[in-house]
């Protein structure tokens, strides 16, 4: 945001996000995958019946959203991130069969937070309430799963430019812990 | 008796559901500009910028600024001497919401019950709260509720022991446990006094009065410059990313109470701050 930002394609090949630090402004081009709470809960489902998967986790990146209906002649309507710490029961799930990043709003669990250092995934976050401007970033969508759920089907992105935050790297960092730390200050 | 057609009250329902979720209240971009004036961190002020920005482009194209355009709460001020006729006030409002939220491309949120999460398709039924008032006026005051910081509100008994110092942590530890979650900068609605429920409508309605006006009585408003002080030294910051400007405003608003009970509940509302009423 306010430095010069990392630009990243996705989906990432191995080791692509390993460079990336907490705190880092990126601006993702290429697919990013929406789904929220429904979307992740049959996802879950699917796995353990052994059914196929709505898209490939390898490499990809999913953004937790349920954009509102889009007025004629854009991609998307409004977008911005949800939070993050409802799909904690089933983020590892996708990390752990090759999810590289995910973008969202808000803090993980200590759980998703290992699984995400153990398997290479990054948690991004985008600044909620700019859903008009992220939409913008937004040049096709696509609902390639579970239509019935509206806006919590699974939307495949096809996104330019779209500006996020890293704030959980794989080396530990921690925007959210580290961001208070600094500027905390006692009060009288 | 003054008479209100119900379609009088559908036409202005479904305005106030277009005008709350695409123009930001300009006492909230007032409060957000002050807070661009007086955030230290650099990351801090770019979120703010884009907010600022994002409410912009939002009011231009008439879209939403933010995806979760929420519950439809109503609070109505129904004058004595007023009397809807042509259906009823709950149906006219539900009307409204129906057609507004689907003329404005706005995003069904409702889910038919906790358990039977089916959307119900128009974002009905609305959140309807009366105050009966004197004379022939009808008013509504529109508060659009996000999910995200909404869950992370929260309630306490406290004791008249504990008091205020108590109630002042609480708000304060509400805050800090609900950190990035509930979108800050936020607004902070707090409700105190009245059996259980009454604190807990106190917050949610406190969420209506314009950003940053204080409480008429001064030891109130006293209480609210203390918790916002407080708040904003927490370093959590715009989006939890660290800065100085957590919270834009702390509105309090008290309520007689029992002999043995202090309640205090906080009602927490994110940057995208919605809310807008009308007078019939």
């Amino acid at each position: 945001m306010s430095e010069e930002p990392t630009r990243l394609e996705v989906p990432l090949t191995r080791g692509g996000n390993e460079s990336l630090q907490t705190g880092d402004v990126v601006l993702i081009s290429g697919v990013l995958f929406t789904a929220r709470d429904a979307a992740h809960a049959r996802i879950e489902t699917a796995i353990e019946n052994d059914e196929p998967l709505p898209f490939d986790p390898e490499g990809q990146v999913v953004y937790f959203t349920g954009p509102a209906p889009a007025r004629p002649g854009h991609a998307l309507g409004p977008a911005g991130p949800t939070t993050a710490s409802r799909m904690d029961p089933y983020s590892p799930l996708l990390i752990e069969r090759g999810l590289k990043g995910m973008v969202g709003k808000g803090l993980r669990s200590e759980t998703v937070l290992q699984s995400m250092r153990e398997h290479g995934c990054v948690y991004f976050g985008a600044v909620e309430g700019t859903a008009a401007l992220l939409a913008d970033r937004v040049v096709e969508a696509e609902v390639v799963a579970y239509e019935d759920l509206g806006a919590e089907a699974i939307r495949r992105l096809v996104v330019e430019d779209f500006p996020v935050v890293v704030v959980n790297d794989l080396r530990g960092g921690d925007l959210y812990r580290e961001g208070r730390e600094r500027w905390r200050r006692p009060v009288n | 008796m003054r008479e209100i057609q119900a379609t009088t009250v559908t036409r202005a329902v479904r305005d106030l559901c277009i005008k709350a979720n695409t123009e930001l209240p300009e006492s909230h971009v007032t409060a957000l500009q002050c807070a661009l004036e007086r955030e230290e961190s650099p990351l801090g002020r770019e979120v703010i910028e884009r907010l600022l920005q994002n409410a912009e482009v939002a009011k231009e194209r008439c879209v939403a600024f933010c995806q979760d355009t929420g519950y439809a709460v109503f609070f109505v001020e129904a004058g004595d001497e007023a009397r809807v006729t042509g259906g009823t006030l709950g149906e006219a409002i539900d009307e409204g919401v129906r057609r507004g939220y689907e003329e404005g491309y706005l995003r069904k949120s409702i889910v038919r019950s906790p358990i039977d999460r089916t959307n119900t398709g128009d974002n009905t039924p609305a959140v309807v709260y009366h105050e009966p008032v004197p004379g022939e006026g009808l008013k509504l005051t529109m508060l659009v509720k996000g999910a995200g910081c909404d869950n992370m509100s929260a309630l306490k008994m406290l004791t008249p022991a504990e008091g205020l110092e108590a109630m002042k942590d609480f708000v304060v530890e509400t805050i800090e446990k609900a950190g990035p979650n509930a979108s800050p900068p936020v607004t902070v609605g707090v409700g105190m006094g009245g059996p259980f429920e009454k604190a807990a409508l106190l917050a949610k309605k406190a969420l209506t009065r314009p950003s940053g006006e204080p409480n008429p009585d001064a030891e109130l408003a006293e209480l609210e410059r203390d918790l916002l002080d407080r708040i904003n030294a927490t370093g959590i910051g715009p989006a939890g990313y660290g800065g100085t400007q957590t919270a834009l405003a702390v509105h309090v608003e008290s309520f007689p109470t029992h002999i043995a009970a202090f309640p205090v509940a906080v009602n927490l509302d994110c940057h995208s701050h919605r809310t807008a009423s009308v007078e019939l």
